[in-house]
């Protein structure tokens, strides 16, 4: 079965506050989604949102994975039904090392019985650190643990390559990154592109989409998302900026919430 | 207010077990002394911790001979060694010997390794020289009891330049409340030797309250380097009291190593005297609270010597409702320049109901040093939860890996690969209640 996401109404807070006021999108397997705009207008909060982050709660609205609701399940059942997040600022974990902390996460996809062979793992695991580049000492180095922020994003997107997901959220993954890192990321992403697996990149440079074409472009202000379109969409955005939106829609403050 | 301590053992019953033991007359008077002492001292202050509420009357009675304890080696120590490969080893029970080991090889070099009522008796004179001479009988009401009843114990002795490469290890373990359970440890380790001692303290079936007063004392001697993994694994009705205390010469070396396992309340005290130029000191210790225990740990070290170096870790994971106090004193006196020291306490608590204190305290009397601490309390961080989630990680395991991550540094650190396996065993076992 191809893999079918769906948005639909979202609502979310934090603290009370109202920070997605209903989100409406569609993937399906094989389409790459980009949601653009500018700082503070709760792009963060949707990726945050799906994946279950325990300061976000979702007021309205559901997601749909395959048919699965995912607002239901624990944030480690929707990552095992298929979701894998990119985070913008991935936690560091000090005595844990990089290939323990994967080779469970491979495990716990798995499920007991069926878990991945030692030696299966390590090959996998080094070929794609290899990919990307990645020092193979970060294997055994602690969890994210005096990463620099490049290093974090690929270390991101390694996981994402092992967890081989059905729904990818880039959350500003390319922020922080300079430009080989970003290609590096980028390679990573295309070579992940397949029939059954859907992306939603956010984003607010037009950069990685010059590397990642997106089929979809979404742009989101006051929680909400104002303009679709292709990737000529992300072409203009990248030209004009945002204020032309703003004009169109007669928003004067696109922000929303209270975020820092 | 003056409290009338209650002696344990009324002065002519241990007279009589020291005398029936066949003791020599300097130790039956050595005991005496320290009971007299025992009238007179008060209890250890300790940092945020009322001691003199803790369960501390139940010694039992000396015993006379191999007491009643049977012979036979329970259970509980198989699991732990094989008694068939295990070269160098000691088991006490009760404090009765019920099995002893040393190679033929280790002895053909001079090495005693024996327990210390036999080693009192066959090499009188060292040991004499060297009892109760760094953890000193007159310190506190502990020390004093410690010195008038102790029973059991090890004495092991490295003669210089000799190279042990195989840990020698001892088991004491308590299955009957009724006898004294104050084993003591001494050894020494004469100049440029090297030797690793590993001890386990178990209990077995407890009908009633009992309390192990324990002393270690370890001499390490020009350019030795000693080794000391001790795993505390003590049940909820043994209230722990554990000196532990090293001298060490010029340029020697010592590494505790300390799982501080027990169900029960406990105190220890672990402390480096760092007496010679160019000493140095590493202490690691771990330790697990659950239930409503009590737990006030301490590692300290002492500097004399000049360039002498101490290194001190301390972590612990707190559950339900127990308490640790977890203090590091490093102490630089006047005159040891180029010293460093350097500490670390953290306490990771997993209840809202259990509480930890870090104190890391610097006493600095030398301008020419260099020093460090640290110290953290706190809760398992839901970002970190959350995030290991997210790769599909269920909380459960989440929460494993954390906690294993706190230990890791001190757990993977631990030179003696049997000694690792058998701690993280204990940790999981102690999480997984």
């Amino acid at each position: 079965m191809a893999t079918h996401f769906v948005i639909e109404g979202l609502k979310a807070t934090i603290e009370d506050k109202e920070i997605l006021k209903g989100i409406d999108i569609e993937i399906k397997g094989g389409e790459v989604h980009a949601i653009m705009g500018p700082n503070g207008t709760g792009k963060s909060t949707l990726a945050s949102a799906l994946m279950g982050h325990p300061k976000y709660e979702v007021t309205d609205g559901k997601a749909l994975l395959d048919g699965e609701d995912l607002l239901e399940m624990e944030v480690d059942e929707r990552a095992r039904a298929g979701m894998f997040l990119a985070m913008q600022y991935p936690s560091e974990i000090a005595g844990v090392t990089n290939s323990d902390f994967l080779r469970s996460a491979i495990n716990a996809r798995r499920g007991e019985g069926n878990e991945v062979s030692l030696i299966k793992f390590i090959r996998q695991m080094e070929g794609k650190m290899k990919e990307l580049e990645i020092n193979p000492e970060f294997a055994h180095r602690y969890l994210n643990e005096g990463f620099s922020g490049g290093e974090k994003k690929r270390n991101e997107i390694l996981q994402m390559m092992l967890l081989d997901p059905k729904i990818v959220i880039l959350d500003e993954v390319d922020s922080g990154l300079d430009i080989d890192a970003l290609r590096i990321v980028a390679e990573g992403v295309n070579s992940m592109r397949s029939e059954d697996r859907g992306f939603l990149i956010i984003t607010h440079y037009q950069r990685l989409l010059d590397y990642v074409k997106p089929d979809f472009v979404h742009v989101m202000m006051q929680g909400r998302i104002v303009k679709s379109g292709g990737p000529e969409l992300a072409e203009r955005l990248e030209k004009d900026g945002y204020d032309w939106i703003k004009e169109e829609l007669g928003i004067v403050d696109e922000t929303v919430g209270e975020q820092v | 207010m003056t409290t009338q301590t209650v002696l344990p053992v009324e002065p002519d019953v241990l007279k009589t077990a020291s005398v029936s033991n066949g003791e020599p007359a300097w130790l039956t008077e050595s005991r005496m002394n320290a009971l007299k002492l025992a009238a007179e001292l008060e209890l250890p202050k300790l940092e945020k911790t009322r001691i003199d509420r803790w369960n501390l009357q139940n010694y039992g009675t000396p015993r006379q001979g191999q007491g009643e304890t049977a012979q036979e080696i329970p259970e509980i120590v198989t699991s732990l060694v094989d008694l068939n490969e295990q070269s160098n080893l000691i088991v006490q029970r009760n404090s009765a010997t019920v099995f002893t080991k040393l190679s033929a090889e280790l002895a053909a070099k001079g090495v005693i390794f024996t327990d210390l009522e036999t080693a009192v008796r066959e090499h009188g004179d060292l040991v004499q020289k060297y009892l109760h001479n760094v953890v000193k009988s007159d310190e506190n009401l502990l020390t004093a009891l410690h010195s008038a009843l102790w029973s059991g114990g090890i004495f092991l002795y490295v003669p210089k330049n000799v190279e042990i490469e195989v840990p020698l290890q001892s088991i004491y373990i308590v299955d009957d409340s009724k006898a004294v359970f104050a084993p003591h440890v001494l050894i020494v380790a004469e100049a440029n030797s090297r030797v690793t001692y590993v001890d386990n303290y178990i209990s077995g079936d407890l009908s009633d309250a009992i309390v192990h007063n324990g002393v270690a004392e370890v001499f390490v001697q020009a350019g030795a380097k000693v080794q000391f993994a001790t795993v505390h694994n003590l049940c909820e009705k043994t209230t722990d009291l554990t000196y532990r205390r090293s001298v060490i010469e010029n340029d020697g070396r010592i590494e505790w190593i300390i799982g501080e396992m027990n169900a029960g309340d406990t105190m220890s005290d672990t402390a480096s005297v760092l007496k010679g130029n160019g000493s140095s000191s590493d202490a690691k210790v771990i330790a697990i609270g659950s239930g409503s225990q009590k737990l006030n740990y301490t590692t300290r070290a002492v500097h004399f010597g000049k360039s002498s170096d101490s290194q001190m870790i301390t972590r612990a994971v707190m559950r339900e409702q127990s308490t640790a106090i977890i203090n590091g004193i490093t102490k630089i006196e006047h005159g040891a320049t180029k010293a460093n020291g350097e500490q670390t306490e953290k306490v990771l608590m997993l209840s809202p109901k259990a509480r930890g204190d870090a104190n890391p305290i610097l006493l600095i009397d030398e301008d020419d040093v260099t020093a460090g601490h640290a110290a953290s309390v706190g809760q398992v961080n839901p970002e970190q939860i959350y995030y290991l989630m997210s790769r599909g990680i269920s909380k459960e395991d989440a929460e494993r890996l954390i906690i294993y991550g706190f230990l890791a540094p001190v757990v993977a650190d631990i030179p003696l690969e049997q000694l690792r396996q058998q701690l993280q065993t204990l940790v999981e076992r102690k999480l997984g209640q």
